[in-house]
């Protein structure tokens, strides 16, 4: 599914992933951690196909990502973007919308079945009460949730998030997570997030993969990645500080 | 997720000036072809000398449509319906269209509500060129043009060319960076207009006469030229419409929903900057239709292209074909003026209805 092979990225020489090999099998759900700077949004931008690696290669599918052009990038693997000021009055339906571009009609637009990949995505990710709302006036963490409705109705087999609980609150979190695993179950979408809160990541992901100075350092269940002396290790933090679950019954 | 039963506020009625029939995208069209026809009539029929409405359509109707009408009229009439008001309506419609497809395309392109087609330098551009050839000592005229429509088209797709390059050397090629960049190259070209000016001399009249636009040079191949380019790149822009759509959200977002963000940025860019030099050519420098018209629709039928695109090219011709019937009855002002009289406090309304919701 996600393929990458000892993948070097630099920025204006300075090194964001070195020499990082990664598998990402279909049906997987793969949570990404790591202190800021490790490498992970870089990563993500690697795997979609925005940056090209200076050494190495990214496949998706088993051909590399670079030769796929950006429209059947995206029929494979949906970004959640970050969220972003909008230019015009944008209604929530409209950007929910948005997630069937790669789909639609090129020239027509949206069709019956895009129109139900919508309201599907919008029933899934319970959006369904800020409907016909402009998306400028609502809160962030309401944005992020539209932006989550709009990759889910994007329909595609891998999906992509950067921080998505980040402007949530408790309850919109583990709400997030459970949609997430529940697509994961159902639809066997391949889920790849980055996630800052490591209880989080360690109660609802069976594999953990840690980042460190853009190279692996970590790759397994919770149990295993995230033993006391990694995390200290690793985020510089005492680990009693992080509260993980005792069992890993998690990952069911 | 299950659904907040608790938490639904009751629903709100929609962020747009929406009513139940204006929400139907088939009733503007509708309704905006109605408006361009009459307007386009209106346009034909009225003027210093008045032709009835019904003589008009005869006219019309005889040499356009070869019916067979009884004459009751005088040639003379014929004579200035045909020859002088129908091209003259039919360029203020062209440019009022590509002036709103090209303006709705930079506002997405540059995700900013406030930019308009002369944005990214083609007005600087366009205005030095047509003083340039004012200054220059020849007049030569090639197939009814002159040097000044040639290097006014000939500096708008210029001025934009070392924009868009510009931007592209300077950083990323992020949108932001083409709007400085657009803004720093007009400011350059401005300084070479004063100048120009400065220089003119008796030519300065016709300096003016061009920075604040009009349509009373119009004639039968002046449109014939302007038509094929406005119309051929504003319909190219219309296919476009997904990639405008895309950027909604940024660029980065449009490149995940499967928009090659670099290559449709280049595109469009040269459509919209065709369709605006061609409009600027041979009209001058009308300000305001392509910033109005664009949000107008938007205000009815949401940010969406597919729509946005065709029913700002009807609104934009209406108003533009008005426009100059005003101009023309107020005694031949320019259009300029007419359009920036009704366009200026609409974008101060813009303003403050976006000051809020915008962050650059």
């Amino acid at each position: 599914m996600i393929h990458l092979e000892g993948v070097t990225v630099a920025y204006r020489g300075r090194p964001a992933l070195r020499d990082l090999s990664l598998h990402i099998g279909h049906g997987e759900r793969v949570a990404l951690v790591g202190p800021n700077g490790a490498g992970k949004s870089t990563l993500l931008r690697a795997i979609a196909g925005l940056i090209e690696p200076t050494v190495g290669t990214v496949e998706l599918d088993g051909r590399p990502v670079a030769s796929l052009d950006r429209l059947a990038v995206a029929r494979r693997l949906a970004v959640v973007p970050q969220v972003s000021a909008l230019p015009f009055s944008t209604t929530v339906d409209e950007v929910v919308a948005l997630g069937r571009l790669p789909h639609e009609h090129p020239i027509r637009g949206m069709r019956p079945a895009d129109r139900a990949a919508v309201a599907a995505a919008i029933e899934q990710v319970g959006v369904g009460h800020l409907m016909g709302r402009d998306a400028r006036e609502l809160s962030l963490g309401e944005r992020q949730l539209v932006l989550l409705a709009m990759a889910v109705a994007q329909d595609a087999d891998v999906l992509v998030l950067d921080e998505p609980t980040v402007h949530l609150d408790l309850r919109h979190q583990v709400e997030v997570m459970e949609l997430l695993r529940d697509l994961n179950a159902r639809q066997g979408t391949t889920i790849l997030a980055v996630l800052h809160d490591l209880a989080l990541a360690a109660h609802f992901f069976p594999r953990l993969v840690v980042l460190d100075g853009g190279r692996v350092v970590g790759d397994g269940p919770a149990s295993e990645v995230l033993a006391p002396d990694r995390i200290r290790e690793v985020f510089g933090v005492d680990p009693s500080l992080v509260r993980l679950p005792e069992v890993q019954a998690a990952s069911s | 997720m299950p659904s907040h039963a608790a938490t639904m506020a009751a629903p709100r009625s929609g962020p747009r000036l929406r009513t139940a029939l204006l929400r139907r995208p088939a009733v503007l069209a509708v309704a905006g072809i109605g408006l361009l026809i009459v307007m386009l009539l209106a346009g034909v029929a009225a003027g210093t000398v008045t032709i009835p409405p019904a003589d008009t359509i005869a006219i019309l109707a005889h040499r356009l449509l070869g019916l067979d009408v009884a004459r009751t009229w005088s040639p003379a009439q014929e004579t200035i319906v045909m020859d002088l008001r129908l091209p003259r309506v039919l360029m203020a419609m062209t440019v009022g269209v590509g002036l709103a497809v090209s303006g709705a395309a930079f506002q997405g392109l540059l995700r900013n509500p406030l930019a308009d087609p002369y944005v990214l330098g083609t007005a600087s551009g366009a205005a030095l060129g047509a003083a340039i050839a004012v200054i220059l000592p020849f007049r030569e005229v090639i197939f009814e043009f002159g040097l000044l429509h040639l290097l006014a088209f000939v500096g708008a797709l210029t001025a934009v060319f070392v924009v868009y390059r510009l931007s592209r050397v300077a950083g990323s090629g992020q949108m932001t960076s083409l709007l400085l960049t657009g803004y720093a190259v007009g400011s350059l070209l401005a300084a070479g207009l004063a100048m120009a000016m400065y220089l003119s001399g008796a030519g300065l009249r016709q300096i003016f006469a061009y920075l604040l636009g009009g349509f009373d040079s119009a004639s039968w191949v002046r449109l014939a030229t302007a038509v094929p380019l406005v119309f051929g790149a504003s319909i190219l822009i219309m296919l476009r419409a997904r990639s405008l759509n895309g950027l909604l959200l940024g660029e980065e977002a449009a490149a995940h929903l499967g928009v090659d963000v670099r290559r449709e940025r280049a595109i469009l860019l040269g459509l919209a900057s065709l369709a605006t030099a061609a409009s600027v050519a041979v009209s001058g420098l009308i300000g305001f239709v392509g910033l109005v018209a664009p949000h107008v629709v938007r205000l009815m039928v949401g940010p969406n292209a597919r729509l946005v695109l065709p029913l700002a090219a009807l609104l934009g011709a209406s108003l533009m074909v008005g426009a100059d019937l005003v101009a023309r009855l107020f005694g031949e002002i320019p259009v300029g003026v007419v359009t920036a009289v009704i366009g200026a406090p609409f974008f101060l309304f813009l303003l403050r209805r976006t000051r809020t919701g915008y962050e650059l």
